[in-house]
């Protein structure tokens, strides 16, 4: 008794190969047929086998193979299984047209049977070939499919650790924002503090000067008082001589009267400018530059100084020299703020020697000179001290901003660096220093004409 | 200042007295020569000016016994008129000039070491000059 056992075999091997090719490309619509598939080839087998009826069975397995291939074949979604299910066509051709021609005509079967097995064999190799070949492919397909699954896991994590990134990066740029605020603040802060140390350097070097300029401005009035009450004198001097008829002597006290005149209105117009180089000092500096005489701010300025100091400590005392050069002309400067680098640089001087004289009561003279002189398109303005000089480890530090040799609360460490600041970039000038230790300091400002 | 009033009225009798005047402001020579023409033009007094502690010195040097009063700043730059006070009192003791000292601020501290230095008077700037006339006695 035969079996039809290859019938069996192709439909669970077909069935097989779309379950599989179902589940891997996710149709899960399909799953149910199949599985009827199965049970119905499987129950088809049974019955053939129990009641021995291949007679009748084989034409369903005929009608059930065609119709599950061509079914198959007309599927889009199964399109890829097409070669696959083509495999098997000759085969049930053959297996067909074997059994019509039995049925038919038993003679032709006879004697055309070694075709029909030769036939059989040609579709077992075209079966067994096309299997081979689309196994090759189903092989190369996975691979690629594998290779496609891992790049899609591989983008996926790369699209997570990217939105993972970007969180990360708002995050720091909130933070970096903030941050820069807060900087920005801070600088806002130290701008504001920094003009207020500049403005409170300015009151503090104006502090010192303010003995400094009422003993300047008393002796002036002192002058102006004393000469106008002498002319009060002459003139009743001059009447009583006018009466006398002495007109000589009438001229002569005229003539002293003119000459003290001269000399109130001299005496006032020195008054007037201490005031006016005062207030220039404390107001804040117009930033414009002006043509200037540096002879005569030069001298205001050590006067200033030298009288401040005086008042200041009653001790005090220096030579001061000048020497200044008469040709010098008027320069375009801003007249306060060179005023503040000269009166800083003084006043530096000034300490120097006071300091130096502490130290060595006898056999010294404490000197500062300022001069004045000009080399071709350059101004040289001098402050020399016989002090102690700077001490080489200071040097590099002089005009750092907060640096200072004086005791705390003596010195607000800004006057050279401020000095500093105004001659280099406000004048595009130089501002050089020469020491020698143990005998004394000079500061030359170099101004460009 | 018994000292100075026996000293003036003594120096009034032999008719012309010097007075040194130091003073770093050159002005004070004008305004003494006009403040005392009348006493100059009559020769009874004759004033000298220095404009530091050091011409002070020198001049001092050159006339020495000449001298009978010295008006001197204390507020001057170089020599300051205490120094000049000090190198006074002790170079000339006999007969020692009379030494008034003048300052600008009028305070205990320059007057009190001026007096420890043998001032023998007092003035402030500003100078009042009848005061100054009645302390010559003229």
């Amino acid at each position: 008794m035969s079996l039809s056992v290859a019938p069996l075999v192709i439909s669970l091997v077909i069935a097989d190969r779309i379950r599989r090719y179902v589940k891997v490309n996710k149709l899960p619509l399909w799953e149910k047929p199949l599985k009827y598939i199965l049970i119905f080839s499987v129950f088809l087998f049974a019955t053939e086998a129990i009641l021995s009826a291949i007679e009748v069975t084989k034409w369903i397995w005929h009608v059930y193979l065609i119709a599950m291939m061509v079914f198959s074949l007309k599927q889009k979604e199964f399109l890829v299984l097409r070669m696959f299910i083509i495999a098997f066509v000759p085969y049930e051709f053959v297996a067909l047209f074997k059994d019509l021609a039995q049925v038919m005509s038993a003679g032709f079967f006879d004697t055309n049977e070694v075709y029909f097995k030769t036939a059989t064999s040609l579709t077992y190799i075209w079966l067994i070939a096309i299997l081979f070949s689309q196994n090759r492919q189903f092989k190369a397909a996975e691979k690629e499919r594998i290779k496609r699954q891992q790049e899609d896991e591989l983008n996926r994590a790369i699209a997570i650790r990217k939105v993972e990134l970007e969180e990360l990066v708002a995050e720091r740029t909130a933070e970096l924002t903030e941050q820069k605020e807060e900087l920005e603040h801070a600088l806002h802060e130290l701008r504001t503090t920094q003009s207020q140390l500049i403005q409170s350097e300015k009151m503090a070097s104006l502090g010192e000067l303010t003995a400094g300029i009422a003993h300047e401005i008393q002796n002036p009035l002192n002058f102006v008082n004393n000469f106008s009450e002498v002319n009060a004198e002459l003139i009743e001097e001059m009447k009583q001589e006018i009466t006398k008829g002495n007109m000589e002597e009438v001229k002569a006290i005229a003539n002293d009267i003119a000459m003290n005149e001269q000399k109130i209105t001299q005496h006032g117009k020195r008054a007037d400018a201490i005031v006016k180089g005062m207030l220039q000092h404390s107001r804040t500096s117009s930033g414009i530059k002006e043509p200037t005489n540096i002879n005569a701010l030069a001298d205001e300025y050590l006067r200033l100084a030298y009288h401040g100091l005086r008042a200041k400590d009653k001790s005090f005392n220096a030579t001061m020299r000048t020497d200044f050069d008469e040709t010098l002309e008027k320069i375009n400067i801003i007249p306060q703020d060179i005023g503040r680098v000269i009166l800083n640089l003084i006043t530096n001087a000034f300490y120097a020697v006071t300091e130096k004289k502490q130290q060595q009561p006898i056999d010294y003279e404490p000197t500062v000179s300022v001069f004045t002189k000009k080399t071709g398109n350059k101004v040289m303005i001098t402050v020399k001290d016989n002090g102690n000089g700077i001490p080489k480890t200071a040097m590099d530090k002089i005009f750092q901003p907060f640096f200072t040799t004086k005791p705390s609360g003596k010195g607000t460490g800004l006057g050279l660096s401020m000095s500093y600041e105004i001659i280099t970039k406000a004048h595009g000038g130089e501002l050089k220093v020469d020491t020698k230790e143990g005998e004394g300091a000079e500061f030359t400002i170099i101004l460009p004409v | 200042m018994p000292s100075l009033q026996l000293f003036c009225q003594f120096n009034s009798n032999i008719l012309q007295m010097k007075i040194l005047v130091v003073d770093d402001e050159r002005d004070i020579q004008t305004l003494f020569e006009q403040r005392f023409r009348k006493e100059i033009r009559e020769k009874l007094i004759e004033f000298v000016f220095a404009f530091s502690g050091e011409e002070a010195l020198t001049y001092l040097e050159q006339n020495e016994h000449e001298v009978v009063i010295i008006l001197s700043d204390i507020n001057m730059p170089g020599m300051s008129g205490l120094e000049l006070l000090r190198l006074i009192k002790k170079k000339y003791s006999k007969p020692p000039p009379v030494v008034m000292m003048i300052t600008a601020y009028g305070d205990a501290e320059n007057f009190n070491t001026a007096k420890l230095l043998g001032a023998d008077d007092f003035l402030t700037k500003p100078v009042d000059f009848n005061l100054l006339k009645e302390k010559f006695k003229l």
